[in-house]
């Protein structure tokens, strides 16, 4: 049961945009005629299959192919000494010391978590390909092995010889006067520590592409399912030694990505270096339990020595927090992840003074990536579990200390003690709406009625931010040498010889609906309907519809993309004017475009021009234009917003652009028997500004608490002393099924953006409103047994139950010193 | 003793169709599905049998094809998402999950589309319990499920 409270939205000028328009991807995809990677074939294509580490950390002794190159139909194969020979360690991001990491394609004479890819054979089939692979004979020397993040920063074993320490990037941000604000407190709660969990959100589809070699050429094209090629040809394009523009990603339909397609240039760079040795096409599909071992996870985060000032009436005045953050075996995108956190520093909350000591280690674990609500939603489970524990300890309502906190209204845009800005947004409003969602008004009769029945019943919120369109400036806050700055994204527009108006889009969507809410607007400002508007699927490096930091991430598509689409329908609308205005000898003024035509405004039925007319005349009619006059109806255009730079020194800057809001609330039951939590009712409030598809609005947010639910009770990502993942497949790694979800209500609001382009925020990733939300409610019931403190932010069945049976333990990592 | 065979003869009917081929004896159905016959419609999510993306209709019953091989589909009829529209008209649970957006990046859908279309054929108005029931087997990591269900409990008539 879905129900959605409306909140009055400002008025604004609207057609398509803003309707709940059905998706036009569904019809191929509903009958089974989508384009997946996976479904891209070519004649005498070979099928590559990865030799992978069973062991977190050892020495490679020997690998030997023989046995595998003497079956039948095996085409070839690569170990780390050829990636070695004939490719350069990818490029890293950081700082000394994790900037002298060398990170190769395949392992190159040491593995360094489990599942890492050390050789790749390529044959006839899928079956042979794993035939062929299990000839490969590797001979390994065990290492001991880390996975411990605080063990890791004691670097009594190095994972990094080049580096010469686990440590990827350390630094602390110090705004305002934390110190100041901790002495003039009424109250210091002090937390020991907090965990966040290694989960991933694990598209349905796996990673993989179809690689081809032109050998007349150089040039590869890659039919493959990366998120962000842009920022993935940076990476592969130098380490093969050659120019950006020899390679050449296409998407098709995508099934998912989450983040989790960020991180996959090693894999394809064994593609490229395979197809070009053998001299023939190869594909790549990632079995699901390679995915889950050696794909990406999301960051694994360990919170140290949180201290809160606190007034005597509530107000929290500042924080101060050492991170520890788990990157495993490799940084790749890290350590951007040290970084993005502080798009969102105070979460929702209008603390002026806070000190973070951040600090990335290597482990033997899988290599991290971005992931759903990437690096921010650490950062705000730490801002919720402070603002839960300080209400618990010090005897203030949850509700009403975030009442109190919470950045006002009328104070918005706001800006940031790091300089960031909050375009706009109305947190208390948001969360009155998601109180009545679950009528909050009951809890304490329906916590009655629970205990009854002998079950614990809590209540929990999530206040969460959605940080969108990325400044990739921030980058130079951990490495000042880096060349990064600013975002941008392209699309074009054009209108063809009989009439068709054409969308190219640079980004690269998985699910997100961009061939709808694009045609959206583009119909809106061309002045006809969404079925007339052909957005192209996907991606192709070859439209030069793309631009440096192309891909769908980082919740931008609603700035970026739908920027650069407006960008460039507006510019092909001036050509229509224009062209119209000639042919039909109008003023400009007097053309309007409307239900396909252009027209003269009030003028004859006649003095109208289909869009046929149009595009036949500049395409193919077009000798008796004059020659100063040359309308094109074919547009280009690159949104680039503006963020101005970062202050190095300080720390400071604009971040992130937008910041839509979710409030979350859920009402739980645990069986005190069994630590077992059951989810009784449930409500998402989103406002991400204006809604360009409600519809697929809401689908995002049922699907980003989905995503929390699993990772708030089951999902976990969960390893031996030894570095061996015990939870390497769907069998072990429960996500939630249709049995799981409990019934979701949602609300919206909208508080338009004033800089983004349509006044849309980017709103996908949702910021673990669900995992910040179910913990409190779990922390709320536990109060009436042994008042236990959530200190982890995955609460499984065993670990609640834990909290039941020493909720002492939980306490002790707790402690208030009051005035 | 003989070598066991390496590949056998099968005769199948897919979507209406006979189709006789020689398989290797190892060959899962999904990819026999997806490689021999092209029929990429039916996905492949996992490698354990619980994503159920690869769920197709097997003499009726729905059936995770990642979990057979091909060789057990001889002689059966074999039913999958692109048999479900009859000359480009989509039966009603697929416009339902189009008008309702159940999907999202329609990886998983085909096999909710089988798993569904299968549940509705022995139980035409499953309440909304019956319908995660039913669904139990198929993994979203997109919609929450929230739409999907709505819109197979109100294609069987019934209200979610």
């Amino acid at each position: 049961m879905t129900t959605v409270t409306e909140q009055p939205v400002k008025t604004l000028e609207r057609g398509y945009v803003g309707q709940s328009i059905p998706r036009r991807e569904d019809k191929r995809l509903v009958q089974g005629l989508g384009t997946f990677f996976d479904d891209v074939r070519r004649h005498g294509m070979g099928y590559v299959h990865f030799v992978r580490s069973p062991y977190a950390h050892a020495r490679i002794v020997s690998i030997d192919v023989s046995k595998a190159l003497e079956l039948e139909g095996v085409y070839g194969t690569i170990t780390g000494d050829e990636v070695a020979i004939h490719t350069d360690p990818f490029f890293e991001m950081s700082v000394e010391p994790g900037g002298n990491i060398s990170d190769y394609a395949l392992a190159v004479g040491r593995v360094r978590h489990m599942g890492e890819p050390v050789a790749a054979v390529c044959a006839a089939t899928r079956e042979l390909a794993r035939d062929a692979a299990d000839l490969i004979e590797v001979e390994y020397d065990a290492l001991p092995v880390l996975v411990d993040a605080e063990e890791s920063l004691k670097d009594e074993i190095v994972l990094h010889d080049d580096a010469g320490s686990n440590v990827v990037w350390s630094g602390v941000f110090d705004w305002g006067d934390v110190d100041g604000a901790l002495a003039e407190a009424d109250h210091v709660v002090k937390i020991d520590r907090l965990h966040f969990h290694r989960f991933s959100s694990t598209p349905l589809e796996c990673a993989g592409a179809l690689v081809e070699y032109d050998k007349g050429t150089g040039e590869w094209t890659l039919h493959c399912n990366h998120q962000m090629p842009g920022v993935g040809a940076i990476w592969m394009a130098p380490a093969l030694r050659t120019g950006i523009d020899k390679l050449r990603f296409v998407t098709q339909d995508i099934g998912g990505g989450f983040g989790n397609k960020i991180c996959l240039h090693p894999q394809y760079v064994v593609l490229c270096l395979m197809a070009r040795k053998l001299g023939r096409p190869v594909q790549w599909t990632e079995w699901r339990t390679d995915q889950h071992t050696a794909n990406a996870h999301g960051n694994e985060r360990t919170f140290l020595d949180v201290e809160v000032a606190v007034k005597a009436d509530g107000t929290m005045t500042g924080f101060k927090v050492k991170a520890l953050d788990d990157c495993g075996a490799f940084p790749r995108y890290e350590p951007l992840g040290c970084i993005i956190w502080a798009q969102v520093t105070p979460g929702l909350y209008g603390w002026q003074n806070i000190r973070v000591d951040f600090t990335q280690v290597c482990t033997n674990k899988s290599p991290v990536s971005p992931n759903r609500g990437y690096s921010r939603m650490q950062h705000l489970w730490l801002t919720e579990r402070i603002i839960d524990i300080v209400a618990a300890e010090l005897g203030f309502d949850p509700v009403e200390i975030r009442k109190k906190n919470y950045v006002k209204a009328n104070q918005m845009p706001y800006e940031t003690p790091n300089g960031c800005v909050y375009d706009s947004g109305d947190y208390a409003a948001a969360l009155d709406i998601a109180l009545e969602l679950i009528d909050y008004g009951s809890i304490e009769e329906r916590r009655k009625e629970a205990a009854s029945r002998r079950k614990l019943l809590g209540f929990g919120i999530g206040s969460t931010l959605d940080s969108g369109t990325n400044n990739f400036g921030q980058s130079t806050l951990l490495n000042p040498d880096l060349q990064f700055s600013g975002n941008n994204e392209a699309a074009s527009v054009k209108l063809d010889i009989f009439g068709e108006v054409v969308v190219t889009l640079g980004t690269v969507p998985q699910g997100q609906g961009h061939e709808t809410t694009a045609a959206q607007v583009v119909a809106d400002i061309l002045g006809c309907s969404p079925e007339q508007v052909n957005v192209r699927r996907g991606h192709d490096t070859w439209f030069n519809s793309h631009a440096g930091f192309s891909g769908t991430y980082a919740s931008q598509f609603a700035f970026t993309g739908l920027g650069a689409v407006k960008g460039a329908a507006e510019l092909v609308r001036e050509d229509m004017v224009q062209l119209a205005a000639a042919v039909l000898q109008a003023p400009v003024e007097a053309i309007e475009l409307a239900d396909g035509f252009a027209r003269i405004k009030d003028g004859p039925e006649e003095a109208a021009l289909p869009f046929m007319a149009l595009g036949a005349i500049v395409n193919a009619n077009n000798a008796f234009l004059p020659p100063e006059f040359n309308p094109t109806l074919n547009h280009r255009y690159v949104c680039r917003p503006y963020f101005g730079m970062v202050d190095k020194e300080k720390k400071t800057g604009q971040l992130t652009l937008t910041y839509a809001t979710q409030i979350h609330a859920a009402v739980v039951e645990i069986d005190p028997e069994t630590g077992e939590v059951e989810i009784v009712d449930y409500a998402a409030v989103d406002d991400c500004g204006v809604r360009i598809n409600p519809q697929i609005v809401e689908g995002q947010v049922h699907g980003a608490t989905a995503h929390a639910i699993g990772a708030a009770l089951s999902e976990e990502f969960v390893y031996d002393e030894d570095g061996t993942l015990l939870t390497a497949n769907f069998y072990d790694y429960h996500v939630p099924h249709a049995m799981d979800m409990p019934p979701l209500k949602t609300g919206a609001m909208e508080s338009p953006s004033p800089v983004a382009p349509l006044g849309a925020k980017g709103m996908g990733e949702g910021g673990g409103g669900g995992i910040h939300c179910i913990g409190a409610a779990i922390q709320d019931a536990l109060r009436a047994a042994g008042g236990a403190i959530v200190y982890d932010s995955c609460n499984p069945p065993h670990r609640v139950w834990s909290m039941l049976q020493d909720p002492e333990a939980t306490r002790a990592n707790v402690s208030v010193v009051s005035k | 003793m003989a070598a066991p065979a390496s590949s056998y003869a099968i005769t199948v009917e897919i979507n209406g169709e006979s189709v006789e081929l020689e398989v290797p004896a190892r060959r899962l159905l999904v990819h026999f599905i997806r490689d021999d016959l092209g029929l990429t419609g039916t996905h492949i999510g996992c490698d354990t049998g619980n994503c159920g993306a690869c769920t197709v209709h097997l003499d009726g019953e729905p059936v995770k094809s990642c979990m057979l091989l091909a060789v057990q589909a001889d002689g059966a009829k074999i039913a999958t998402v692109e048999g479900l529209a009859t000359d480009g008209e989509l039966t009603s649970l697929q416009q339902a999950f189009n008008q309702h957006h159940a999907l999202q990046c329609g990886y998983c859908t085909p096999g909710m589309l089988m798993s569904a279309s299968a549940l509705l054929e022995r139980n035409p108005r499953p309440t909304e319990d019956e319908v995660r029931y039913a669904l139990q087997g198929n993994i979203c990591r997109c919609t929450g499920y929230v739409n999907i269900v709505e819109d197979v409990v109100a294609a069987g008539g019934g209200r979610a």
